[in-house]
């Protein structure tokens, strides 16, 4: 079927090279047509916009309190945490499956043991790592639900998966990672911007 | 090089152009010096816009980072252009409430983001410069071109006040305007500010036609060579036909 | 390579007639070798559907058929979508060049006498395929719930409403509301994304099927199947579509292209023929615009309706009006009917056609022009002397066409 456009021995040389110049030329032409409208699909100026970073004032955050925030969407936490709640993630460390958060789930000045650029303050989005639903906080100690060893830390309803204070994922649960903890930055000691590391980007 | 090639594929493409954008009053209009690749003038007319008109008209379906366009730093549109306590990448909205728009004027005052692409520049250009005192009208103004428009004279610090004269003549009426008070600018400075003006409107009704007229240049010129290689692949196969 | 090639077709064409098909269409598909500029616009036509097609899929991703946010919703493709004023310059640009090159495309077909025997129904189909288009274009040109959207359906809606006894039911049936709003807004969406498209799709291709089965006519208006090769059964003077008229219409694509990125890229607006400029004011249900015309493609029509002064026949002029209008475009269908002369071509016909057509242009320009104006009282007789031209072209055709003198029509196409 394709006899009579298709490159063979019975074409003279000048009609080859019209058909392949052609052929390419189109095929430019079709990849070119193609891009705006696969760009078109990409977050538009108003997604953009909206997934801003969001200015947060944690000077009424209580130790032991959980505040949550939206960025882009999506539930970003922010946790005072007590120091006992600091020392509970030296406890957990055996059971966790990535304790020195090595794979890359957050920026590289909270690759720590707290996860966090002030040690008590965690930043981090409330979304589960095995299928993006948002786990619950639970600060309890050894309730009857979660076991003797359970130090406070986030429940993921959905399918059983377990974090520890400063998101950090436990072993044998459905998720496969830490939690991510999104870029941030302090404008002041009260003032948090999330989504960004420089002021100059809002 | 590109400018000329871009006046002349207009030009041709603009053929047939001739329906003339609606003028209530009939007055004849003036050029108004409409040129988008200027961004001095596009960044004046935008500081004016935002000073001027944002209080009442909104551009709603604009966004303010997308001044980057005319030559504006973040830091620039952050400190000229946004005023209160927004964000870059939000929409022009006006201040002003549309319930309170309608207790004053009688209309809500419209949006802004495609009056050029609806009245053409030249009549904004016009109507701009033709406000006049008229002690008959709930505002205390009017205007030549736009007969007991609702706006009232938001400008006439900078231009003065103007008064109606009509002189009967052989061919009727003849109306024109004269200034009575002078205000901050003279008449060639308040037309250049005014022409600063109509020109960033004119770039905010469509902030991609610099981008559409460039990549349309080089969609020419593929679809020229395009030609040449095709018109030649069918002279080719046509050999055989007898 | 080839090998690997040609046994995967074998595998296909054992289970679904690939070659065939091709073979039948393309590469096998005998037409006259004499086709003219004025045969490119079939082809043409194809590539803009394609354009409307997928323009129109991906201005659905972000357009909102909602009265209180579509015109928003617009601004919104044309400003804050990467590259959204391309994607919707196109889909604008494509309608009205959809009816540029369609006109073309019947005119041809007037020309060269295509609507007759064998060929009646390819005519009629063809006519269905416009009918469907121009639905398309009106529902479409609602969306953008402009002044130009709103007051252009109020008055073509209202139309409806000058049929006797059901008009006004109709009317708000059609509306799903007792004025135009939301509600018709939604749900023309739904017919111009949905239900008019796949219409269009069928008809286009059974338009195709019917083609091939009679044939491609010619400037000649010669049937080619008449005179084959004893040996192979090929017409003497077809050659196959594939590749000589796949080269051709590559050539007339790309001069095409050119045209019609021109005016994308340099002319969006044609000088609000294209878009126009009142549709840039959002919709307002309780002021009409001072001037309102319908976008140009429709203007010889919309001229016709406004013709219509006086009553008479104990029909009113509105329900007149409605009548010439819509009996305007149906008209076409009756061509293969009208036309009694012994020859297809405009080549072979005599002045009388010549003539006859030259003034049946004359006169959809000068309606279309006038259907751009106010009216005036000039202007509304101007109107009512080229509508009678307009009908007289069809109506006194079985005459004319007859008694006609023609040239002898040739047995095979000539160089």
């Amino acid at each position: 079927m394709a006899d009579s456009f298709s490159i063979n021995e019975r074409m003279s040389g000048r009609r080859k090279f019209l058909v392949a110049a052609t052929s390419v030329a189109g095929g430019v032409a079709g990849a070119a047509i193609a891009t705006p409208f696969l760009l078109s699909m990409m977050p538009s100026e108003r997604a953009k916009a909206a997934g801003a970073p969001v200015e947060v004032d944690i000077s009424k955050l209580e130790p032991g309190m959980l505040l949550m925030v939206e960025w882009r969407g999506k539930v970003v936490w922010v946790l005072n945490r007590t120091p006992e709640m600091l020392e509970s993630l030296v406890k957990v460390e055996g059971n966790l499956a990535d304790p020195n958060s090595e794979k890359k789930q957050q920026p590289e000045y909270a690759k720590n043991r707290t996860r966090s650029i002030k040690p008590e303050i965690l930043v981090t989005e409330g979304v589960c790592t095995h299928l993006g639903c948002s786990p619950v906080f639970r600060k309890d100690i050894a309730p009857a639900d979660l076991g003797p060893d359970w130090q406070g830390g986030f429940f993921c309803p959905c399918h059983g998966s377990k974090f520890d204070l400063a998101g950090r994922v436990f072993k044998s649960v459905p998720a496969p990672t830490n939690m991510v903890v999104p870029p941030h930055t302090y404008l002041s000691d009260s003032r948090l911007l999330i989504g960004s590391e420089s002021e100059g980007s809002v | 090089m590109k400018k000329t090639v871009n006046l002349v594929l207009i030009a041709i493409f603009s053929v047939v152009s001739l329906s003339a954008y609606g003028s209530e009053s009939g007055i004849p209009l003036d050029k108004a010096p409409v040129n988008i690749d200027d961004n001095a003038s596009l960044q004046r007319g935008a500081e004016s816009f935002v000073n001027y008109c944002l209080t009442c008209h909104g551009a709603s379906y604009m966004r303010y980072n997308r001044h980057r366009d005319i030559g504006f730093s973040n830091e620039d549109i952050m400190n000229k252009l946004v005023h209160t306590g927004q964000k870059s990448g939000d929409l022009m909205l006006s201040s002003m409430r549309k319930k309170e728009g309608e207790e004053w004027f009688g209309v809500v005052p419209p949006d802004l983001s495609v009056i050029a692409r609806s009245r053409g520049a030249d009549w904004l250009y016009t109507y701009l410069r033709t406000f006049y005192r008229d002690e008959g009208t709930a505002t205390g103004w009017n205007n030549l071109t736009f007969d007991r428009a609702a706006m009232p004279h938001v400008l006439y610090q900078l231009q003065g006040e103007q008064k109606l004269v009509v002189k009967t003549g052989d061919k009727g009426e003849q109306k024109s305007l004269v200034l009575d008070k002078a205000g901050q600018l003279n008449s060639a400075e308040y037309d250049k500010f005014v022409g600063d003006l109509v020109n960033y409107l004119v770039y905010l009704g469509e902030p991609h036609a610099n981008e559409r007229k460039d990549l349309g240049i080089k969609v020419m010129l593929f679809l020229l060579g395009m030609f040449v290689l095709s018109y030649f692949l069918k002279k080719e196969y046509w050999k055989d036909i007898h | 390579m080839s090998n690997l090639f040609n046994s995967m077709l074998g595998w296909v064409d054992k289970r679904f007639p690939l070659s065939s098909n091709w073979k039948a269409h393309l590469s096998e598909y005998y037409a006259p070798k004499n086709f003219n500029f004025w045969y490119f616009f079939g082809s043409l036509a194809l590539l803009v559907l394609v354009n409307q097609l997928i323009t129109g899929i991906f201005l659905t991703m972000n357009y909102k058929p909602d009265a209180s946010m579509a015109f928003a919703s617009v601004e919104y493709i044309m400003r804050d979508v990467d590259y959204g004023w391309l994607i919707r310059y196109m889909h604008s640009t494509g309608a009205s060049m959809f009816f540029v090159v369609v006109y073309l495309h019947m005119f041809r077909g007037m020309m060269y006498g295509s609507y007759r025997k064998p060929r009646e129904l390819l005519w009629l189909v063809g006519m269905a395929i416009f009918f469907v288009l121009m639905s398309l274009a009106f529902t479409g040109y609602i969306l953008p719930w402009g002044q130009m959207s709103y007051w252009g359906a109020q008055v073509i809606v209202s139309m409806f409403g000058a049929i006797p006894m059901v008009g006004e039911t109709l009317q708000q049936w059609l509306l799903g509301d007792f004025t135009l709003s939301d509600a018709a807004l939604n749900r023309f969406f739904a017919y111009h994304v949905v239900t008019l498209p796949l219409v269009l799709l069928v008809l286009v291709f059974v338009h195709i099927l019917a083609l091939h089965e009679t044939g491609s006519n010619n400037p000649d208006g010669v049937e080619i199947k008449e005179n084959k090769n004893a040996a192979t059964g090929i017409p003497v003077d077809g050659i196959p579509f594939h590749p000589y008229y796949t080269v051709k219409d590559i050539v007339g694509v790309v001069v095409f292209l050119f045209v019609f990125c021109g005016i994308i890229f340099f002319a969006p607006e044609m000088g609000g023929y294209f878009l126009e400029y009142n549709n840039f004011i959002p919709a307002n249900t309780l002021q009409t615009p001072d001037h309102i015309a319908p976008v140009w493609y429709f203007t010889p029509y919309y001229s016709m309706l406004r013709a219509v002064t006086v009553n008479f026949l104990g029909i009113d002029a509105k329900l007149w009006g409605v009548i010439l209008m819509a009996g305007s475009v149906v008209i076409f269908c009756f061509l293969p009917w009208l036309d009694r002369s012994p020859v297809k071509s405009i080549r072979y016909k005599g002045p009388y056609f010549k003539i006859a057509l030259g003034l049946f242009v004359i006169s959809f320009f000068v309606l279309g022009w006038l259907g751009t104006k106010s009216p005036t009282p000039l202007y509304t007789l101007l109107a009512q002397i080229f509508t009678v031209i307009y009908f007289a072209f069809f109506i006194l055709m079985p005459l004319y066409s007859k008694i006609d003198k023609t040239k002898p029509e040739p047995k095979r196409l000539k160089e």
